[in-house]
């Protein structure tokens, strides 16, 4: 299930807006909060609900480990480097963990795009991803797979 | 200019009894606008039933004094220094425009009630106070408006674009702006450019708070509910579902700096 916003704890700050990888996390036009302005592209991967400094946002866990009926909430502090969970099942029982936080701050791991330099025409209508195929540490050109070797019977 | 009551110079155009009138059908607009608000959203609804889910789920059973402790701080910090919003340029701006309207509406109140005719003297403390509270007012919004509010911090879109979202403190601003555009051409003796101040003063009153509906005004009524039922939540051990604050070493992780969003 994709990540919801407590409307009475989110103050509009922007920092769900900022870090969500899938760019869905916006301001709502009305009441200047945040909203899921697409809730079927969220990989529920809880940035935003640990980027959260307010605890406003809200992510069912994977059906996996906690059935339905159950909450799975976040608490991240900062300047402890902590990062703690809390599971509650639906038949009451409850777990903790603490964690160390592992993010990397920005730009340290994460390429400054603002200061790369803009791809050229050729690259943008190249099938390649940005940074291809020197972004992947690789020394000249992609692997291919020969079409030889794929299995008898698949035609392509 | 400060020391300028501008509705005892109103009282040559219109009746201060007409004026109090005004006052008191803003009063009213308010109410009734927060009362549609509340019955078409069902949020206090909503708000007191997960309250009453919270409860619940209490390991802690606060004592009424325990409560009234809670509440007070909660009043103290919270809601009088706007705490939610952490520290930083929104927090400052908030607390601006929060105290700077409260002076300029309380002023406002008192001048016309108090002080409303032109043979009235005005005590000078109040007609500072009524100017001072516009520009605080002024301030902290423009600041806001032009540069903080997320729209245009984390979401990298310019300052010019309105939204729906933006019906109050626009109007809010309109009110302070305008307030003080009035008093100062009356001051000066520019009586045309004073009414038209005065028109767009009032038109900016009705729709601030006529439009507590479609706005975000009542946002002042239902965050200090907000804040006082999550640091209860917090005391009484049932915490929203959230994790205790973790039991750690001074530095855990790598606990890195929150850094502003806007890394669009």
């Amino acid at each position: 299930m994709s990540t919801f916003v407590y409307m009475t704890r989110c103050d509009g700050c922007g920092h769900c807006v900022d870090i969500c990888p899938s760019d869905i996390m916006h301001i709502d036009e009305t009441i200047r909060r945040a909203v899921n302005i697409e809730p079927n592209f969220c990989w529920e991967c809880y940035s935003c609900v640990k980027a959260c400094p307010n605890h406003a946002i809200d992510v069912r866990g994977y059906a996996d480990f906690a059935p339905m009926g159950h909450s799975v909430r976040v608490r991240r502090e900062e300047e402890k480097g902590t990062i703690s969970w809390k599971i509650k099942f639906r038949n009451g029982k409850e777990k903790n963990f603490v964690s160390p936080i592992t993010t990397k701050p920005w730009g340290k791991f994460i390429p400054k795009l603002a200061e790369e330099e803009s791809p050229n025409q050729g690259e943008i209508n190249s099938q390649r991803l940005y940074k291809e195929p020197n972004g992947l540490n690789i020394d000249g050109d992609l692997p291919t797979i020969s079409k030889e070797t794929f299995k008898k019977g698949v035609y392509y | 200019m400060i020391n300028n009551n501008p509705f005892s110079g109103l009282s040559d155009l219109v009746s201060p009894l007409a004026m109090q009138g005004f006052v008191l059908l803003m009063i009213a607009l308010v109410a009734i606008g927060t009362l549609i608000d509340i019955i078409h959203k069902k949020n206090v609804k909503y708000f007191f039933n997960n309250a009453k889910k919270a409860k619940k789920s209490a390991t802690i059973e606060l004592s009424a004094t325990q409560r009234t402790s809670v509440i007070l701080k909660t009043v103290a910090h919270d809601i009088a220094t706007t705490a939610e919003l952490g520290r930083g340029k929104r927090r400052v701006a908030h607390v601006l425009g929060m105290y700077g309207t409260i002076i300029f509406w309380i002023t406002s109140v008192l001048l016309i009630f108090s002080y409303p005719t032109a043979g009235s003297s005005t005590p000078s403390i109040l007609t500072t106070m009524w100017h001072a509270g516009a520009i605080i007012t002024c301030l902290g919004g423009y600041w806001f408006w032009l540069f903080l509010r997320v729209d245009v911090l984390a979401e990298a879109h310019p300052w010019y674009r309105i939204i729906k979202a933006d019906l109050f403190v626009l109007a809010l601003l309109a009110c302070a702006t305008f307030g003080l555009a009035w008093s100062f051409s009356q001051y000066s003796g520019m009586t045309g450019l004073s009414y038209f101040f005065l028109i767009l003063y009032i038109v900016s009153n009705l729709i601030l708070f006529g439009g507590v509906y479609w706005s975000k005004f009542a946002h002042m009524f239902y965050k200090p509910g907000a804040a006082i039922q999550k640091n209860l939540a917090e005391a009484d051990g049932s915490r929203d579902n959230l994790p205790p604050p973790a039991e750690a070493p001074q530095q855990f992780g790598l606990g890195i700096k929150r850094e502003q969003p806007k890394h669009y």
